[in-house]
């Protein structure tokens, strides 16, 4: 499936991984399950977690050091638990990892998705990356503090610039 | 890196005292175009096919755009109930031309247009965005619009004024990108006076504003309110957050909430139900969120607090005494207007004020309408006797909130030439009433219709006053808009194969005694409704001791005597 990164298709490394299948060479994400039942002493290959949108980023907090990206997933779009997970991976945790937004996401949620700390979204196959970033850069006034670079605000009011 | 950098902090704007409401300046009013844009493109990308009708639900909601059983209908922002004159004027514009001449105020003291036609909404945008306004978070599940004390900044029991820190929350809800797809909506209340005003314990957040001895301004944070299908009161989560990190304490509060409120039954999704579930866990894992936050990156700058409350800096009262003679002789002289008075004006903290409540339930009217002649009759009234300031209130009335004790005989006489003079504020014909059947695509019974029937089943003021205060309360089904839990006497109309069939309840209050009514018996058909309103009523008056309202009768003695009542056996 395309990925979107900077507003741009790029080329995706990874594959998701069934729980049932072999473990691949390249990079893989791979459920919670998996990763708490499979002996990954000897990988060397990046590690990826497809995270469940009602586990808390808490649960997996140990296993962050061993991970390379983190999926968060949309089930529906109007299902936001992701936007709050992405947060607090970053905010709480320090992840700095990819973070990549996957399931039924919409155009209009990339800059929220991107304020909370999101890197990368898993497109629709045939999407339009162009429609997605001019969704994001629609509204470039800010209210509130996220995720954004930057000095702190607090309240104060912002113009954001997407980098 | 792919994310966002804040480029430049935008200066908050600085304006001459008493702006009457926040004062947009050219960052929010840029904000405002970009977000019309954005729903446009919305539309666009609906009617071009790009978004399904289960996508772009959401997002026109979020826009105020809901569809209910004949039209469209569009509710708008005033944020916190607050209006200026040309605002409303504005607003009397829009019902004129492109709806039937009305507009319907809400408990949730915004304005609705029952009548709107999608391809008009552009426009109606823009006439909105002329002044100011908006449609922005008045539906779907993100924060709403912050609900506060109608006489703010007017009434002698203010601790410390709410208005600014509701518009804190609104500026920091506006497009929050964490909390715009929450499990349900959110609705914040929040007060600045002992006296709750805002049905405080109803609410998903309840803020009271206080001040320790040190005079700081902090906090008390109430969390888990709401009424629906499943009744809850709010419980009490914090006593005190101060000032500077109350933004990062709600924010705790509603990462919780995202985090684990049920997604799965839209019937458990409100944030009352993983309060009640979670019961002191809830505010324990607020507490740890709270912790962990960086406290600096939400910090509340003083410096924003003290530029936001400049625009809601006192009016420039003159010096008045209080009780002038013409008031007073006016009282004497004026029978009708002296009953007006005593149910409509109201005690001012600045001496030789009051606070004027504008009646919007005419005998035998619609609870919360208003014609666009009398919005702009209110508007001229407002322009002439109250700094050009109006509230609405969360009963579905109108307040001016400041208005010369010296005037009020005059201001009495403008609203009586648009039909705005009802003497019935606090008595049973001020009546809550959500749209019911009349509208609402979910209902199961008229609301409306019940509430005309009992507002002219006890036209009499003399009777009114008599009965004395006591609210009653109509819902047109389980979701329960009408708020009939917390009337003192509540009503639930239901569909009993195939016929309305009304639940009545008592006891319930939306105050500082918060209570969730009880349930009495078997439900009433439409037409018995009054009689049995009638009934309780007179139940009432037999049993009351001297100086008691509805509701204390009715807590003193219980529901029994209204049982017998209702159901004795002829
Ligand atoms: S209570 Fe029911 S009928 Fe009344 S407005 Fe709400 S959803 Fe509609």
């Amino acid at each position: 499936m395309p990925l979107l990164e900077d507003g741009r298709l790029v080329a995706d490394d990874w594959v998701t991984v069934a729980d049932d299948a072999p473990l691949p060479d390249p990079p893989a994400i791979l459920t919670l399950a998996r990763l708490r039942a499979e002996d990954l002493a000897g990988r060397n290959a990046p590690l990826g977690l497809a995270l469940d949108p009602a586990t808390q980023p808490e649960e997996i907090a140990d296993l962050l050091p061993r991970l390379s990206l983190v999926a968060v997933l949309l089930p529906k779009s109007k299902d936001g638990r992701a936007f709050t997970q992405a947060r607090s991976l970053r905010e709480h945790h320090g992840f700095q990892g990819e973070i990549r937004a996957t399931g039924h996401v919409l155009p209009d949620q990339y800059r929220m998705l991107l304020r909370c700390g999101v890197s990368t979204v898993q497109l629709p196959e045939g999407a339009d990356p162009a429609v997605w970033t001019r969704s994001a850069d629609l509204v470039d006034i800010a209210y509130q503090p996220a995720r954004d670079a930057g000095a702190p605000l607090g309240l104060r009011r912002r113009r954001l610039e997407r980098v | 890196m792919n994310a966002y950098v804040d480029v430049t902090a935008l200066p908050a704007p600085a304006y001459p005292p008493h702006a009457r409401t926040y004062r947009y300046d050219e960052v929010d009013r840029e904000f405002l175009q970009e977000r019309i844009a954005e729903f446009s493109g919305q539309v666009e990308r609906r009617l071009a096919g790009a978004l399904t009708e289960d996508e772009f639900k959401p997002l026109r909601l979020m826009n105020g755009l809901y569809l209910q059983l004949h039209a469209y209908m569009y509710r708008i922002a005033i944020p916190y109930g607050i209006l200026n004159a040309t605002q409303l004027r504005q607003l009397a514009m829009i019902a004129r031309r492109w709806d039937r001449g009305f507009g319907h105020f809400t408990t949730r003291q915004n304005i609705q247009f029952n009548w709107t036609r999608l391809e008009d909404v552009p426009d109606i945008m823009r006439a909105l965005a002329d002044v100011d306004m908006h449609a922005i978070q008045t539906s779907g599940n993100c924060i709403r619009n912050t609900t506060t004390d109608e006489y703010a900044g007017a009434s002698p029991d203010e601790v410390a004024d709410p208005r600014v820190y509701a518009e804190i929350i609104r500026q920091w809800s506006t497009l929050h990108p964490e909390f715009t797809w929450l499990p349900r909506k959110f609705k914040i209340a929040i007060t600045g006076a002992p006296h709750d005003r805002v049905a405080l314990q109803a609410h998903d957040v309840g803020v009271v504003v206080r001040k320790n001895a040190a005079g700081e301004t902090g906090f008390e944070v109430w969390a888990g309110g709401g009424l629906g299908r499943t009744p809850v009161l709010a419980r009490k989560i914090r006593d005190w957050v101060g000032e500077d990190e109350f933004l990062a304490y709600l924010e705790a509060v509603l990462r919780v909430y995202n985090a684990l409120g049920n997604r799965d039954n839209i019937y458990k999704a409100r944030i009352k139900i993983l309060v009640r579930d979670l019961g002191d866990e809830f505010a324990e894992r607020v507490e740890a969120e709270f912790a962990r936050l960086p406290k600096r990156k939400y910090r509340l700058d003083p410096e924003i607090v003290d530029q936001i409350a400049s625009h809601f800096a006192p009016p420039p009262f003159a010096a008045l005494p209080d009780n002038p003679q013409a008031y007073a002789q006016a009282l004497d002289g004026n029978a009708e207007f002296a009953a007006w008075a005593k149910q409509s004006v109201r005690a001012h903290k600045a001496p030789g004020y009051a606070s004027v409540t504008i009646s919007l339930k005419p005998i035998g009217g619609i609870p919360g309408d208003a014609s666009a002649e009398q919005m702009e009759a209110v508007a001229t009234l407002a322009e002439r006797h109250s700094f050009g300031e109006i509230r609405v209130t969360h009963v579905q009335n109108l307040v001016l909130p400041h208005v010369r004790q010296e005037d009020l005989l005059a201001v009495w006489d403008g609203l009586r030439a648009a039909g705005l003079a009802t003497p019935n504020i606090g008595l049973i014909s001020d009546i809550i009433a959500c749209p019911g059947m009349d509208y609402c695509a979910l209902a199961t019974a008229r609301s409306i219709p019940v509430a005309q029937m009992i507002s002219e089943r006890f036209a009499s003021l003399d009777r009114q006053l008599d009965i004395g205060e006591c609210f009653i309360n109509i819902s047109g089904c389980i979701n329960a808009c009408g708020h009939h839990h917390v009337g003192h006497i509540g009503i639930l109309g239901v569909d009993k194969r195939g016929a309305e069939s009304y639940q009545i309840t008592l006891g319930g209050s939306a105050t500082n005694d918060a209570a969730i009514g009880e349930l009495v018996g078997p439900g009433f058909a439409y037409d018995a409704v009054t009689d049995a309103v009638e009934t309780i009523l007179r139940t009432y008056v037999a049993h009351r001791a001297a100086g008691e309202r509805f509701v204390d009768t009715y807590r003193r003695i219980g529901l029994a005597p209204f049982k017998e009542a209702l159901y004795a056996v002829a």
